[in-house]
């Protein structure tokens, strides 16, 4: 790496540095993949991997992505959760890699519920 | 970018108790499983309950996981890792409620500390220069290079009322004070990484945990006092700290964050490591420099003080490895957040590395002023065994054993010197009522008068003397008037050696005889050790009414000092006896007790 030559070149090392241990923060904006037995067989990593490729293109990284088991829902797997600081959580289902981009797009950075995907979410 | 970051401890404790293998099992674990892009593995230094390593903490959601095998690997990649399910049984149970405790952050060991200086240690990874800026590393430094001139550091520091961490507790900015003062255009920043105390381990959990902490305090502490070169003085069975620290310098040069014009301020500042062979009195800030020139390390009177003449001549400050970790924090986030924690003569937190007969044996950070009971029972964990609190030493051996009725002493530099002990390096061992009092005095004095380094007679010989004593009376051979004779040794010691190491040896003797008075009174009166714990002083006898005659103590006895028909009560020869105990762990009856 290049030496730093000012005290501006230490902020920036350190804004970027800053990316690489958020998952360590805790953080209450929360991506949760359902990643039972049943989550798994119905394709779950690949869309936690979509989910997290989407989140770095994006440089959102106040947002932390788990998982969680099997919650009874089998035959609506893949299920992803998404718990906004702040926001009731909401459950979607049946979710493909291709529907990730608009889950974060509109949900997670915009705030509007992507309903047709929706299998819980709280009463408004 | 990482959805799950999983830190393994890499400390020293953990190191010997396998985590090495956990680590290298997670990689396989995590590549079978192809969860390498998504898991990152990422090795830190000690998170303090080192009794209960390795340790494995599996971050966003702060799971942690303790004595972590490398057999455990496999059901914690495809359980927790794979499936989100976290796995119950290695999870931390608190000693006495037994509630299985999740989170690393609601662990009552963890939940009662405040962490400063350790703010890092165990939370990145300490041969990352990255990780150490990502939390704010070195900002300490750029703040004190653009914003302050260097007595507007010093006054910082003297603001923040950080006194020093080694022992003695001086205010470190009147230290520094000292040596900007001080005439001559060469001068050197010293760190004192030389830890010896018996049962301390603090100072290697920084320099292994958070390197780059020590290394910025000095860079600042050399700015303030005009100093453009320093040593980290760390003793060489250190192996784990040498190596980080010197990864951690190799990354701060080649940063530019060390050496010329750092930063574009032009500030010129390297660093050299020192590697001791590991002698108790090298602690001493004049023996330390004689060993950094290559001369044998041995005390020197003072004055000259190093401020004014130090390392080769030229004026010196010596801080140890917990006060200069201080530092960044002090600066960069200002004396006020700093002063804020402690009470009104000691500021900020204190380092301890708890040991002895308590359940969670480790490093641990308090708030100054925090009482010694919730070290013991809120963070310790209480008693090994339910067993009775006697004693605790606390400052090593250069401190002093407090009794029970001092256990509601707030832990600050000066009740506890009141007291009649230290606050040291941070030593702080606990002892149950199994552990005999003049033989803990015993083990510390032997500790220093082996280490003495016998320059000067009254600490060569003193302290020799007076280990014969207590020897003696340990063996059951004390005299009347013993005790009167080791506390006049022992002040006389105290008053006229050389250095620290023998104006503090008597500490141990002098605290115990001063507050187990009893103890020593019926090891020379009574011939008895009330802990049971001087086998000289133990007589097995066989209760006869308890006795059933089962012959089991028979069989036992390596010595064949008992005799007895079966079913008849049985007899100990005590001139062949050798106390070693082994009748007493075979009789069911509890028939056989010391007298």
């Amino acid at each position: 790496m290049d030496k730093l030559k000012s005290l501006d070149d230490l902020k920036n090392l350190r804004e970027e540095a800053r990316k690489t241990t958020t998952t360590r923060q805790s953080t209450e904006n929360l991506i949760i993949v359902g990643m039972g037995t049943c989550g798994i067989s119905a394709g779950a990593r690949d869309v936690m991997n979509t989910i997290l490729e989407e989140l770095n293109k994006r440089d959102l990284s106040d947002v932390n992505v788990t998982q969680t088991g099997c919650i009874g829902m089998c035959e609506k797997e893949v299920l992803v959760d998404v718990k906004l600081k702040g926001k009731e959580r909401v459950s979607y289902g049946r979710v493909t890699p291709q529907d990730v981009s608009r889950i974060i797009a509109n949900h997670v950075i915009n705030g509007q519920i992507v309903e047709d995907l929706v299998v819980g979410k709280p009463e408004s | 970018m990482y959805r799950s970051h999983v830190l393994v401890c890499s400390g020293t404790g953990c190191t010997s108790s396998g985590c090495v293998e956990v680590q290298e099992n997670l990689e396989k674990e995590l590549s079978n499983n192809k969860l390498e892009n998504e898991v990152k593995l990422i090795q830190t230094g000690c998170h303090g309950l080192c009794e209960l390593g390795p340790i494995v903490i599996v971050y966003p959601e702060g799971t942690s996981y303790f004595r972590v095998e490398g057999k455990d690997v496999k059901e914690l990649v495809e359980e927790h890792l794979l499936k989100g399910r976290p796995v119950d049984r290695l999870m931390y149970k608190e000693p006495i409620s037994e509630e299985q405790v999740p989170y690393y952050n609601d662990i009552n060991f963890y939940k009662k500390q405040s962490r400063i200086v350790l703010r890092n240690c165990g939370y990145i990874d300490p041969e990352s220069i990255e990780e150490y800026i990502a939390r704010g590393g070195y900002d300490g430094l750029s703040r004190a290079l653009s914003e302050f001139s260097q007595d507007e550091v010093i006054e910082e520091v003297k603001e923040s009322g950080l006194r020093g961490r080694g022992g003695a507790g001086f205010p470190t900015g009147v230290k520094w004070g000292f040596a900007r003062q001080a005439p001559g255009d060469k001068k050197y920043i010293i760190c004192n990484a030389d830890e010896g105390d018996p049962g301390a381990f603090m100072d290697r959990s920084i320099l292994e945990g958070d390197p780059h902490s020590v290394i910025e305090g000095m860079a600042i502490g050399g700015y303030a006092i005009g100093a453009d070169e320093g040593y980290i003085y760390v003793r060489a069975e250190y192996p784990l700290a040498i190596k980080r620290l010197r990864k951690a310098l190799e990354a701060a040069e080649g940063l530019g964050l060390l050496g010329e014009n750092i930063l574009g301020t032009g500030f010129n500042f390297k660093l050299k490591i020192k590697e001791g062979a590991g002698a108790f009195v090298c602690g001493e800030e004049t023996a330390l420099m004689a060993s950094i020139e290559g001369n044998r390390g041995m005390p020197r009177p003072r004055p000259p003080f190093p401020a004014q003449k130090g390392l080769w001549g030229k004026p010196s400050n010596i801080n140890n490895v917990e006060t200069l970790a201080c530092v960044p924090v002090i600066l960069s986030e200002g004396a006020g957040s700093f002063n804020s924690v402690g009470t009104e003569n000691s500021k900020g937190t204190k380092v301890f590395a708890l040991t002895g007969k308590i359940n969670n044996t480790g490093l641990v950070e308090v708030p100054m002023g925090i009482k010694i009971k919730d070290i013991i029972y809120t963070i310790g964990g209480g008693i090994q065994e339910d067993k009775a609190f006697k004693a605790v030493q606390i400052g090593g051996p250069s401190g002093g054993c407090l009794p029970e009725d001092k256990i509601d002493l707030p832990v600050d530099y000066d009740s506890l010197t009141q007291a009649g002990a230290i606050m040291g390096s941070g030593g702080l061992v606990v002892m149950d009522e199994e552990t005999c009092i003049v033989d803990v005095a015993r083990f510390f004095l032997k500790f220093t008068q082996t280490e003495s380094c016998g320059k000067c007679t009254p600490c060569r010989e003193g302290t020799k003397r007076m280990l014969e004593i207590l020897e003696r009376i340990t063996q059951g051979e004390g005299k009347e008037g013993d005790v009167e004779l080791l506390e006049e040794l022992g002040s006389m010691v105290k008053e006229t050696s050389l250095c620290g190491l023998g104006q503090t040896a008597p500490n141990p003797v002098l605290s115990t005889t001063k507050h187990f008075r009893d103890e020593y009174n019926a090891h020379i009166l009574d011939r008895r050790c009330p802990a049971g714990a001087c086998s000289d002083l133990l007589i097995y006898k066989i209760l006869e009414d308890k006795c059933k005659g089962c012959t089991k103590c028979v069989k036992a006895c390596p010595q064949d000092a008992i005799t007895g028909e079966k079913k008849e009560v049985h007899v100990i020869d005590q001139d062949k006896c050798i106390k070693c105990g082994a009748c007493v762990d075979q009789c069911k009856f509890e028939a056989i007790v010391l007298g």
